[in-house]
């Protein structure tokens, strides 16, 4: 049988050296173990760097230019991100103790402000935060409106935004029963029929958040999932969303800033 | 300037310059194949979407609020004039938030409705027709008045004041082995026209109104 005669593929004629494979600074041909312990970080980067190709894709997302006169107002929407970050992180942790069971729910909430170490502070960190987040959605909001920073191109962050508005609210509604005191109850009864008020579709969306014609045994554990799952993922994918076109399109400046002549700019940059 | 007759593309790939195509081919391989991942992706999709849809929106299209009669006393507890004060279950195994307090009094042919006369009893619901909040009877003002927003009714349980928008719900009552017996909800407009499948409060149900909060599958 003749040989097959494979065409080789075309090479570089001389490979770069593998980062972190260089000569040792120390001047001994062999890296010490002081070397290799003081390349550990920088190794396992560029490692992970090599396979990933994160670098490019975080110096575009991290170091972008921003325009003059950004000032403290530009941080609220970090500030909110903040504030979900916080309660998705006291909330994971108060779901562990946290029973969503009308007979039980009152009873689990307690126990995690009286008897679990650090039980209140979490709580409170919960409760809180998501008072403050409303808030910070808010003012980021008002800077967004008053910056004129929602036109073009812009709009449809402003329109992410605003679900991510409608989403918070909606965090805030769910959220609000969980304790299952007097107060809760009967403010979820409220909004409920206020949500039936609506003609025609109202009293079906009303069945839904109650899954039936009367407050029941799944009602809670409902909100709850709704509370904890559903919404919480949908407002990580919008952030996500926002974030990448906040990366892509840039932040405006403030509208107090005249726009510089394009001739100075060149100018100043020769 | 006259438009040109718009060119009618051949059916054919071939008649189409298409690179690679047969003799009598109407779909291109790639054509076929992207319009097959996206069709099997969508089927995979909806597998579990579809059914998981259904469960979430599955009590919205069975009746939930279960048809039981409740024993609330002798039929001598009751008379004409001052309402009894009964907690039954609206909904049992949910401790205290499935039960609800309601007013009994033996139905008074001088002072109640003609169309509500075949109820031996009349049971009112505390439910607010505003948004909901328990209404308490107060004996003094003879109102039956709403903690929340303000919500006043007269003793029938016909709206004199503020937010509401119709009488408070009753339940249906009989008598059995002399005992009063409370059954399934129903609602009224202001005119005390019956609505057996019984509505969320807010819900206006005088005239057209009742159009645009029908009746669901869930009462």
């Amino acid at each position: 049988m003749p040989k097959v005669k494979l065409p080789k593929p075309p090479m570089p004629r001389r490979t770069p050296p593998r980062p972190g494979t260089q000569k040792p600074v120390n001047g001994n041909d062999k890296p010490g173990l002081k070397d290799h312990a003081a390349e550990a970080g920088i190794a396992t980067i560029g490692w992970l760097d090599e396979r990933t190709g994160a670098s490019p894709f975080l110096r575009g997302f991290l170091y972008r230019k921003v325009p003059k006169g950004t000032n403290w107002f530009y941080t609220l929407g970090s500030a909110t991100m903040f504030a979900f970050l916080n309660q998705a992180v006291t909330g994971v942790f108060l779901a562990m103790y946290y029973d969503p069971n009308p007979t039980k729910a009152y009873d689990s909430a307690r126990h995690i402000t009286n008897d679990v170490w650090l039980g209140a502070f979490v709580r409170g960190m919960h409760k809180w935060g998501s008072t403050v987040m409303v808030l910070l959605v808010f003012l980021h909001m008002g800077r967004t409106f008053f910056f004129g920073a929602y036109k073009y191109p812009r709009e449809l962050n402003w329109l992410i935004g605003f679900v991510l508005l409608l989403l918070t609210m909606l965090m805030s509604f769910t959220g609000y029963l969980l304790p299952f005191d007097q107060r809760s109850y009967w403010a979820s009864i409220v909004g409920i029929n206020l949500n039936s008020s609506g003609p025609i579709v109202g009293p079906y969306l009303a069945d839904f958040l109650r899954a039936g014609s009367e407050f029941n045994q799944t009602t809670l554990s409902r909100f709850y999932s709704i509370h904890m799952l559903l919404i919480p993922g949908a407002i990580a994918a919008l952030i996500g969303a926002h974030l990448y076109l906040v990366a892509k399109l840039g932040t405006t400046a403030p509208p107090w800033l005249k726009a510089e002549k394009a001739k100075e700019l060149s100018e100043e940059e020769v | 300037m006259a438009r040109a007759p718009k060119k009618r593309k051949s059916p054919y790939t071939a008649d189409r310059n298409t690179p690679g195509a047969f003799e009598g081919e109407t779909v291109t391989r790639r054509g076929l194949m992207t319009a097959g991942a996206l069709g099997v992706g969508g089927l995979a999709t909806m597998a579990f979407g579809l059914p998981a849809l259904g469960f979430a929106l599955g009590p919205n299209f069975s009746q939930t609020e279960p048809h039981r009669w409740q024993d609330v006393g002798p039929e001598e507890d009751f008379g004409t004039q001052a309402y009894v004060q009964k907690i039954i279950d609206l909904i049992p195994d949910v401790a205290d938030s499935g039960k609800t307090t309601i007013y009994v009094r033996k139905t008074d042919p001088a002072k109640d409705d003609k169309k509500l006369q075949d109820q031996p009893y009349v049971a009112i619901s505390n439910r607010c027709m505003h948004l909901g909040c328990p209404v308490r009877y107060v004996q003094a003002a003879q109102r039956f008045i709403c903690p929340c927003h303000g919500g006043v009714y007269g003793p029938n349980g016909e709206v004199t004041g503020g937010p509401p928008v119709r009488p408070l719900d009753r339940f249906y009552t009989k008598v059995e082995n002399g005992r009063v017996q409370v059954g399934p909800r129903f609602s009224l407009d202001s005119h005390f026209n019956r609505f057996p499948h019984p509505r969320d409060p807010s819900n206006h149900l005088d005239g057209l109104w009742q159009y645009l909060y029908p009746s669901r599958p869930t009462t």
